[in-house]
């Protein structure tokens, strides 16, 4: 009975004995990519307004489009690895999203899909390499800077506090939870800053004052990690519960 | 053989009226137009890029001339992601402007010169004087 309390998640993990093991599968994969499609419908008209004020109004028009194609094309992929899903949805982003979210977050997806290669579910330390390649990749094409006024503005800070969480000997949830706490942090932060790269940069000062919309959809999507792991794991504990229950 | 050129803009029209104005100076340059989002409106794609720097491509290289913002993030993406790796290392994205640099280039183009003369070339068009005084 002890042995089968101490395995709550076996169903769902390679290894029968890693009680502490925090693992993302394509299940939780799939679900993420839900949770940030839903709250992008609901933050289209918020995106889109903070990008009529230093851009040109699409951001959130964009994001949506892409991401009702993303779950389209993934919900049509049957069986797919973890890695498959990112590679496809930013395949998709790429050729739905005209301006530069989608070569940007297409850029983003696409690295980390490579970075978790054909594993059929990763932990916090794959997850981690998968974050560092998405900021490489979107560094390398935007070539923007942390302080520019765009999404590296949240995406560096939150895979900074991942890292840092994981280092303090924090679990995946808590390193999704100091991930998506760092990404609105540093979205807040792009408020006073002069923008540098991308559209916004052509009004110079004018600028300063309002909300980079790339930070506030990178910021949503560590939100939408953080919902689609803490729910997964309810769920997991709730299964093995019922299993327990059953059992007994 | 000759380098190869391709237009990226954020309009298909765009990209097709300066491939247009290009190949009319250099009838024997392969010059690809990559304008415009996959549905037909305002916007680039890598992946549709991507397909013009292929067709572009003859083994010399392959110059791209790209407007703003986007269609430089996308043609980059296009280089690094989705064309052969062959091509890759003789694929880049001019310092141009798009209209006079895939102008100067096409015809630069033309004389068999290799992709480093034809960047230049383009790399020129940045500076050229149209207005004496102005």
């Amino acid at each position: 009975m002890a042995a089968a309390v101490a395995v709550p998640l076996a169903g769902c993990l390679p290894g029968p004995r890693r009680k502490a093991a925090r693992i993302v599968d394509a299940a939780c994969v799939r679900s993420w990519l839900g949770v940030v499609a839903t709250r992008l419908e609901a933050e289209r008209d918020f995106l889109t307004q903070l990008d009529a004020a230093i851009g040109d109004a699409d951001h959130g028009v964009n994001m949506h489009r892409g991401f009702t194609a993303v779950m389209a094309r993934v919900g049509a992929m049957e069986e797919a690895t973890p890695g498959q899903l990112l590679k496809t949805a930013g395949r998709t982003f790429v050729s739905t999203v005209g301006g530069a979210a989608g070569p940007l977050y297409g850029t983003a997806f696409l690295q980390a899909g490579e970075a978790l290669g054909d594993a059929a579910s990763f932990g916090p330390r794959l997850l981690l390499d998968a974050l560092r390649a998405s900021l490489e990749g979107v560094q390398r094409v935007g070539a923007a800077a942390v302080g520019d006024k765009t999404m590296v503005d949240a995406l560096s800070p939150a895979l900074g506090a991942f890292e840092l969480e994981l280092r303090m000997g924090g679990s995946l949830e808590t390193a999704t939870s100091g991930a998506r706490e760092a990404a609105a942090e540093g979205m807040r932060a792009t408020v006073p800053l002069q923008a540098r790269k991308g559209r916004a940069s052509y009004l110079g000062p004018r600028s300063v004052g309002h909300q980079d919309p790339g930070a506030t959809s990178t910021a949503l999507m560590f939100a939408a990690l953080e919902q689609a792991v803490v729910a997964d794991r309810s769920q997991r504990f709730a299964a093995g519960a019922r299993r327990r229950g059953s059992g007994t | 053989m000759s380098v190869g050129l391709v237009v990226v803009s954020h309009s298909a029209k765009v990209a097709e009226g300066v491939v247009e104005m290009a190949g009319q100076m250099a009838p024997g340059v392969r010059i690809q137009a990559a304008g415009g989002a996959d549905d037909g409106g305002i916007g680039t794609d890598a992946t549709m890029i991507a397909e013009a720097i292929t067709a572009a491509d003859d083994g010399d290289g392959v110059l791209v001339l790209a407007d703003l913002g986007s269609a430089v993030l996308s043609a980059q993406l296009a280089i690094d992601e989705f064309v052969d790796e062959d091509i890759r290392g003789r694929a880049r994205i001019a310092e141009a402007p798009v209209v006079e640099g895939a102008v100067f280039a096409a015809i630069q183009a033309a004389t068999g010169s290799s992709l480093d003369e034809v960047d230049q070339t383009a790399r020129d068009a940045a500076t050229m004087v149209k207005v004496k005084d102005g």
